[in-house]
């Protein structure tokens, strides 16, 4: 990024902070229906997709360089291999833990 | 040309007092204040080794008891490995060398370099603290339930010293990723630095990734322990497995932390001893980086009779045989390196020769075990002790003492006595293969490991390597003496006593405060050693 | 170079203030991965004991107030945005935009601290704190809704002191825009400070549906 560095249009962050809060009532809405299994991934869906607008649009990473996009993608990625190898264990297990 | 130490002012001389070095922010100054504290934690988790040694002289339990023995060996671990082999290259002679093998004055945060240091201090307090306290008992990995909920000795000290030992290496590792991005010197392209970078940029990889997750895990055992919010305890429903996968996920990477540094020492020994260029350089600093990411994904190789799922254990049994692939190229590579090459065996290459087949054997026996079936057998015996201490000591300490030499004359300005320097690198080798080998025998043919006690049949193993040991810190105190004997009475040693290659041998030595007096333009390739060689060859 | 009435030159071992500029925004970042996988331990461990006792897991969620925590969600989201227009205010180097937007954020944060600090208080009269006194009231399932209660607290106490420290740094940064240390050229730290608030907030936008919205619907 510049020095000045891209200024985002506060029309942008007004618009982005209006998508927060109507997925913010819709994962509320969602949580009172029984999906079933589908309950948790419809609560991940949208808590992804509010935390991708702030990190877009909030923390610039929209307008950022591609170094900054590798390291935002390179904590992502290791949070998954945590996840996904611990998670392994446990459902492979075939036992109550 | 010699420098004349005096006249001219460098780094060292450019101010005086204590003050003057407790509130630095030049990297090299905080480097040697580093140096002067780990080689502090060395001295401390090596006492404990002696007094392990001379347990083990007998059979019976009869130094120590079962309960003391159990400490010995915790603070052991928890100092040569959060306070001693972590930092050992990275805080010392990476923080000397980073900023100056890509042409820059300082790292990009001097101040956080500083406050690196006083955490690293702080953590380092409470681990003496707590051994001062009566120690703790658990081994130094922690394990659940017994660190928190069982053992009656100081864990949430000795865990939050470690805790604080790590965040030291966070800032650290922070540090030297966005020097390497930002602040490389004019022509400094990514595959014209010194592999001794790439080394350190990989480690720090692995310390902004993976020293977190053993952080959280500390803070659940403290938590455990004062507030009884218990999330691994059993009697909840809770699985104490859970702390091993959190802890492992770290310290697997934790040993490549160790380990990388120091093979980014050896690169830079190699060619300059041989006045070759490291062969495969391009394979030498993607096997770091692999080496960096793939130790991520295998540390259920830790855990394989723990309860962890037999499949899950495969699939870390398989991905631990992959994590060996990088480090053979790198060794492969050295060696071809010295192939035809015009070997000098001076001081720091002796220590270099000693990693290369310590490290190949400790490397090997890793691959036992990750064959599943054989660590079920050797898991918890002095195999494992012995595996490790080949990679930790016989590679890490070897490439560390090998660097600390190389580099004396540019951190110093002197040179240090080169028969004393041969000397004790041999001793240390001797003695090093005399305490650790037997520890293979021993642990194949079963004897347990963290046990005061053993039955008679091990006794002569036992013996031998107790008697190495004391060869071996013989080994390591002689350059204690002849190194500081150096810094006043040393031969004066020149900008480049080595005639090496790389940007901190074309300032002086010591170099000035900021380094360099103009920023160097790069224009050549790493390790241009052939032209020298040419010309040498012409004069013959 | 710069034309603002105060210059501010870059430390002595940059060359130009865009290197600065660009290494403590990449420093920053590399924080925030460390964050990440701070965080992401407590999720792992959170991940394994719900996917293991799902059903205590929702029971013992149902005793958290969803008003609460649905009023901190939009107060907390609501302090991002008014961080984001401080960063912006700084970037046209508005002095006392910035100081009055990095208010709003420290009074939102602030609000959010008190309703947690509430919601605490109101656990701990009704037994549900880990340790000697919890209580509940399902028998069959007091263990596994133990260590729920365990995993709320130790996540949204981590979160809550990340939001201390937070707080703190907006302090510092409102008393160095109050000395004029900002400008179009130079806003760097504001900039950073943001980063650090917005993902605090993101942490929350998962620790939301995690621990307050398991299963509602029973």
């Amino acid at each position: 990024m510049n020095q000045p560095g891209h200024i985002v249009p506060l029309r942008v962050y007004f618009t982005i902070f209006g998508a927060l809060m109507v997925f913010t009532a819709l994962t509320v809405w969602v949580a009172y229906h029984d999906l079933g299994n589908f309950n948790i991934v419809a609560a991940m869906t949208i808590a992804v997709a509010k935390a991708t607008l702030v990190v877009l649009y909030f923390m610039h990473v929209r307008y950022a360089s591609r170094l900054i996009w590798v390291v935002v993608s390179a904590g992502l990625v290791w949070l998954v291999i945590l996840l996904s190898l611990t998670m392994s264990d446990y459902l492979t297990r075939f036992a109550a833990v | 040309m010699e420098a004349s130490l005096e006249r001219r002012e460098h780094y060292l001389n450019v101010s005086y007092g204590i003050k003057s070095w407790l509130l630095t922010t030049d990297h090299k100054r905080i480097a040697l204040l580093y140096l002067a504290t780990i080689t502090l934690f060395f001295f401390v988790g090596g006492a404990f080794a002696v007094l392990m040694r001379l347990e083990l002289i007998t059979p019976k339990g009869d130094l120590v008891s079962a309960e003391t023995y159990n400490k010995l060996f915790t603070m052991h671990g928890v100092m040569m490995i959060f306070f001693f082999l972590s930092p050992s290259v990275p805080a010392t002679l990476g923080n000397f060398l980073v900023p100056m093998m890509i042409g820059a004055r300082d790292l990009a945060f001097p101040r956080i370099n500083l406050l690196s240091w006083y955490v690293f201090i702080f953590g380092g307090v409470l681990g003496l603290g707590a051994a001062a306290m009566g120690g703790v008992d658990t081994g130094w990995t922690f394990y659940t339930p017994y660190s928190s909920t069982y053992s009656n000795s100081a864990v949430v000290l000795t865990a939050v010293g470690a805790f604080f030992a790590g965040f030291s290496s966070i800032l650290t590792g922070l540090n030297f990723i966005v020097t390497i991005h930002k602040m490389r010197a004019p022509g400094l392209q990514w595959f014209r630095l010194p592999l001794f970078i790439w080394a350190h940029y990989a480690t720090s990889l692995i310390m902004i990734l993976g020293t977190p997750v053993v952080a959280i895990a500390i803070v659940l055992v403290a938590l455990e322990r004062l507030f009884r919010i218990g999330i691994f305890d059993p009697n909840l429903g809770g699985d104490p497995v859970l702390f091993q996968h959190l802890f492992w996920f770290y310290s697997h990477p934790a040993v490549y932390i160790m380990i990388l540094p120091a093979m980014g020492v050896i690169s830079e020994i190699v060619a300059c001893f041989s006045r070759r260029r490291v062969f495969g350089y391009r394979f030498v600093a993607f096997a770091s980086l692999s080496i960096a990411v793939i130790g991520f994904l295998v540390w259920g190789h830790h855990m394989f009779v723990s309860g962890q799922s037999i499949y899950a254990g495969m699939v870390f049994s398989f991905l631990s045989f992959l994590v060996a692939v990088p480090s053979a190229v790198k060794v492969f590579n050295w060696m071809a390196t010295m192939y035809k090459g015009a070997i000098s065996y001076h001081t720091p290459m002796l220590y270099a020769f000693g990693f290369l087949g310590l490290f190949t054997v400790g490397g090997l026996t890793g691959l036992f075990l990750a064959t599943l079936a054989v660590d079920v057998h050797v898991h918890d015996t002095y195999f494992i002790v012995a595996h490790f201490h080949y990679i930790m000591v016989g590679g890490t300490v070897m490439a560390y003492m090998g660097g600390i030499h190389f580099w004396w004359p540019k951190i110093t300005g002197r040179l240090y006595p080169e028969a004393w320097g041969r000397f004790s690198a041999l001793i240390v080798f001797l003695g090093f293969n005399l305490t650790f080998f037997p520890q293979f025998l021993l642990g194949y043919l079963g004897m347990p490991r963290r046990y005061h006690a053993y039955p008679e049949e091990f006794q002569v193993l036992n013996v031998m390597s107790s008697a190495g040991a004391s060869i071996l810190g013989i080994g390591y105190l002689i350059p204690m003496i002849y190194l500081i004997w150096s810094m006043r009475y040393g031969k004066p040693a020149g900008d480049n006593p080595w005639r090496a290659t790389g940007l901190e041998w074309q300032t002086s030595s010591p170099p000035p405060t900021e380094n360099f007096e103009e920023t160097p333009l790069v224009t050549a390739p790493p390790y241009a050693y052939a032209k020298e060689e040419e010309e040498a060859t012409v004069v013959h | 170079m710069s034309t603002s009435t105060n210059p501010v030159l870059p430390a002595h071992h940059f060359d130009d203030l865009q290197q600065q500029h660009e290494a403590a925004q990449l420093g920053m970042w590399v924080f925030l991965i460390t964050e990440i996988m701070f965080f992401g331990g407590l999720f792992a461990a959170y991940t394994v004991y719900r996917s293991s006792y799902h059903q205590a897991f929702g029971a013992a969620s149902r005793h958290l107030d969803i008003t609460l925590g649905t009023f901190n969600t939009v107060v907390l989201i609501g302090s991002s945005l008014t961080m984001a227009l401080a960063v912006h205010a700084a970037q046209r180097g508005r002095r006392r935009a910035i100081i009055g937007f990095l208010i709003a954020t420290i009074l939102l944060g602030a609000v959010f601290l008190g309703v947690k600090a509430f919601e605490y208080t109101h656990k701990f009269h009704e037994h549900l704190v880990p340790g000697h006194g919890f209580q509940f009231p399902d028998a069959a399932l007091a263990r596994p809704a133990e260590l729920y209660f365990g995993l709320y607290f130790a996540m949204t106490g981590m979160h809550a002191l990340h939001m201390i420290i937070g707080i703190g740094i907006l302090l510092v940064m409102i008393r160095l825009a109050a000395r004029g240390r900002f400008s179009a050229e130079h806003y760097s730290p504001i900039e950073v400070t943001g980063l650090y608030w917005h993902f605090v907030d993101i942490v929350w936008i998962f620790l939301f549906p995690l621990l307050y919205l398991i299963e509602r619907h029973q």
